[in-house]
């Protein structure tokens, strides 16, 4: 059914009992032309590319838990494109386009905010490494201008500019076209238009291991609701994916770290940008609903617990009032960490696995969410193509030996 | 907040430490491929489970020790010098 206002105004006239039900949960078939292991974000855009862009629709989304449960559900909800070089320029920059246009192309509204992203220069040194990035991103045909103290004040009133502050603000820089997007409609938008493209999404469906044919390539999975034929197979599963890498038989350079975040108490506007300071690791947006999301630095020890350590908790908190000294009358909601695929060059890895048949989509590190669109879109161009994505093809794993890096230094946009 | 206990000055808060990473990871020959040699630059076991690694006291005596901990419950099985094998702890 196609969500529109007049869809509502019907409901309103029939007591909002004719909404059907967002997607199916069908019963698993016994082989699909593709399988994707992961039903967050990237999974989930994976499957519904595949049916859009390629026409391939016998695929089934395996999830070991809900949908969007993960990452997913768990970042800080930031959209950008400001990366350093050409190549991440290209991948992230068309992420952000197709964000822009994607509530129309699910039907369903994600809530795309473009309310701008700040970035802050807290030394002389701040403002020379910015001027550097806002110039590498205009080459690269990327919107980002240079904001004077003046222009940052205004833009985030509740920022400590006095002259006793601990982390003195002297300019910084400005994405306009970067902002927040609802994470949890992002999944369920592209479920949603999945599923109604035929698409199979399996939820409680965890993968216990890859069935391989003769030469050696896969041919299916084995999961906790039985086993699943499938000759293409992709793995979008974030900080899990060395987990199925080693079910598949071999490693990944990747470290998987908790990455925590938390909300205060929902308060009336007070904050219209996104803030990211990277000087003292503290990031700081305003949901629709109120509440002040904050982000911080990973926790630097490897971890599969989705909780994250009080000592990280303490310090992003520390950070934040140092920059927002008003925030220390508000309590906190929620607190929580999300596993995060860390790569040496932080960089994604998108294409081939060793495994004939088995690709993977991994790698995004502490920015997965605002990589969902173009991840779902190259891993299922190599799925359906075997061949990778022109934008994806300095992502690959042969990378990690043939030394050809992409050392995005800016790529968190946080010290870690 | 996790704790660990330095070998020399006993049972201290996680924010006193820094995680250096994996431990026990041999260096390939010199004319080891480029296959390998990435492997050993790059590629980690990352395991959900029990990892060996390597700590430093950094903000106490700056002493480095090696660490068997799982990944999921942050619980330490085990605390050894640098230059000792690893035990054997699941």
């Amino acid at each position: 059914m196609k969500y529109s206002a007049l869809a509502l105004l019907r409901g309103a006239l029939s007591g909002q009992r004719s909404w059907t039900q967002a997607w199916r949960s069908p019963e698993p078939k016994a082989a699909y032309d593709v399988v994707i292991v992961g039903g967050g974000g990237h999974g989930l855009a994976t499957a519904f590319y595949l049916a859009k862009n390629h026409g391939i629709r016998n695929v089934a989304v395996l999830e070991r838990g809900w949908l969007g449960g993960g990452n997913t559900g768990r970042n800080t909800t930031i959209v950008r494109s400001n990366y350093l070089f050409p190549e991440s320029a290209r991948l992230y920059e068309f992420s952000l386009k197709l964000y822009e246009s994607l509530s129309r192309e699910l039907n369903f509204n994600i809530m795309l905010s473009q309310r701008g992203l700040v970035l802050l220069a807290h030394s002389r040194h701040d403002l020379e490494a910015m001027a550097r990035w806002a110039n590498a991103m205009q080459m690269n045909g990327i919107d980002a201008e240079l904001l004077t103290r003046e222009a940052v004040a205004a833009r985030a009133p509740l920022l400590d500019m006095s002259r006793e502050a601990r982390f003195p603000v002297l300019g910084g820089f400005m994405q306009r076209r970067a902002g927040t997007a609802r994470h949890d409609a992002v999944a369920w938008g592209y479920a949603r238009a999945a599923d109604a493209l035929g698409v199979d999404i399996l939820q409680n469906c965890e993968v216990t291991g890859f069935v391989k044919g003769a030469a050696g390539e896969v041919t299916g999975v084995d999961t906790s609701r039985g086993r699943i034929g499938a000759a293409r197979i992709g793995i979008a599963a974030a900080g899990h994916s060395s987990v199925l890498a080693k079910l598949a038989g071999f490693a990944l350079p990747v470290t998987s770290y908790g990455l925590q975040a938390m909300v205060t108490e929902p308060v009336k506007p007070a904050l219209d940008t996104v803030v990211l300071s990277p000087g003292t690791g503290a990031y700081v947006s305003q949901s629709d609903k109120g509440e002040m999301v904050l982000g911080a630095s990973l926790d630097l020890f490897p971890s599969y617990a989705q909780r994250g350590s009080f000592a990280v908790t303490q310090s992003i908190l520390a950070a934040t009032l140092a920059i927002f000294p008003s925030f220390s009358r508000l309590r906190l909601l929620r607190q929580w960490a999300g596993i995060v695929d860390v790569v040496h060059d932080s960089s994604p890895i998108i294409g081939a696995t060793p495994v004939p048949g088995l690709f993977i989509n991994c790698g995004w590190g502490t920015g997965g969410f605002k990589a969902i669109p173009v991840g779902g879109w190259t891993l299922a161009h190599v799925l359906a193509s075997g061949r990778s994505h022109e934008l994806a093809e300095p992502f690959g794993l042969e990378r990690f030996h043939s030394g050809r890096l992409i050392d995005e230094a800016a790529a968190a946009g946080i010290a870690h | 907040m996790m704790q660990l206990k330095c070998p020399w000055c006993g049972v201290r808060d996680e924010s006193e430490f820094v995680c250096a990473g994996t431990t026990h990871i041999a260096r390939p020959d010199l004319n080891a491929t480029d296959a390998e040699w990435g492997r050993y630059l790059f590629v980690r076991d990352n395991p959900k489970g029990v990892h060996r690694e390597r700590w430093r006291h950094a903000y106490g005596c700056g002493q480095w020790f090696n660490v068997a901990r799982h990944t999921v419950t942050h619980e330490v099985l085990a605390v050894y010098a640098m230059t000792a094998a690893a035990p054997d702890v699941g």
